[in-house]
């Protein structure tokens, strides 16, 4: 063998991935947090479906609920790349094709992501 | 679970056959579904942030929602989105009990599947039918 690395290095190296078990936790992590975050979410869509912007304003405006979707938004984003990546992972084949894929949907869920958290600072400003 | 994860050529090798063979047994359609579901939601996460900019915008905002979203197309799109997320709800509250080691016998997966696709269907129908009958919009 002619390499250079060490074995504790090729062992911190984790392989091909370059990480060991952090997706899988994080992964779970994020489950973890959305199962409460998911809960309240469905208690105000179903609790603001047929009110006027007036009651959305005021109840997003809360600092607990703007807490609460800002939540939300970040920890269903975060959980969704992880979930994407999973997916891009298993069906795209070409390295070109993967990164690209990649970086477009890490781009779209920061875009996402700072869009949500733009519009709950504006209501609660407003 | 492409077509042919193999690189094709001359030495391309022959494959064991999967998903177009077997019968889908109902732990493979949770499985497919929670994927389905997910890849949605992230969509649905969109649909969310075009919500939060209309009501930032004010009453012209919240009416062209509306004017999209409450139509029939729209109620169809969030009702697969309601469905979606209680499907991943369930489904993904059970990844995690795999994770402890619970539910792995045949008998019991077989049954938790068809239990999680009956509770988010009733789940999602629930959502609707107490908007329709008006007990939706308590926060008023």
């Amino acid at each position: 063998m002619s390499s250079a690395q060490t074995p504790l290095h090729k062992v911190q190296g984790m392989g091909s991935s370059h990480s060991g078990t952090t997706h899988f936790w994080h992964e779970r992590v994020t489950a973890v947090a959305l199962i409460p975050l998911s809960l309240w979410f469905l208690y105000v869509m179903l609790g603001l479906a047929g009110t006027s912007e007036v009651t959305a304003l005021q109840y997003l405006a809360h600092p607990l609920n703007a807490l609460l979707m800002g939540a939300f938004v970040c920890f269903s984003l975060w959980h969704a790349y992880l979930g994407l990546q999973v997916v891009v992972d298993d069906y795209v084949h070409t390295a070109g094709a993967k990164i690209f894929l990649l970086l477009l949907i890490r781009f779209s869920i920061i875009a996402t992501g700072a869009t949500c958290l733009f519009a709950i600072v504006r209501i609660a400003a407003l | 679970m492409a077509d042919h994860p193999q690189k094709s050529g001359a030495h391309a090798r022959p494959l064991s056959p999967h998903l177009t063979i077997y019968r889908w047994p109902v732990t493979m359609m949770t499985s497919i579904t929670h994927r389905v579901t997910g890849t949605g939601l992230s969509v649905g996460v969109v649909v969310l942030a075009w919500w939060l900019v209309c009501i930032s915008n004010g009453p012209e905002g919240w009416q062209s929602f509306h004017a999209i979203w409450d139509t029939p197309i729209g109620l169809l799109v969030l009702f697969g989105l309601t469905w979606s997320l209680i499907f991943h709800f369930l489904n993904g509250v059970r990844h995690l009990a795999w994770d402890l080691g619970y539910g792995f016998p045949k008998q019991t997966a077989e049954r938790n599947s068809v239990i999680i696709f009956a509770l988010s269907i009733l789940g999602a129908l629930a959502v609707f039918v107490a908007v329709w009958t008006g007990h939706g919009g308590y926060l008023q």
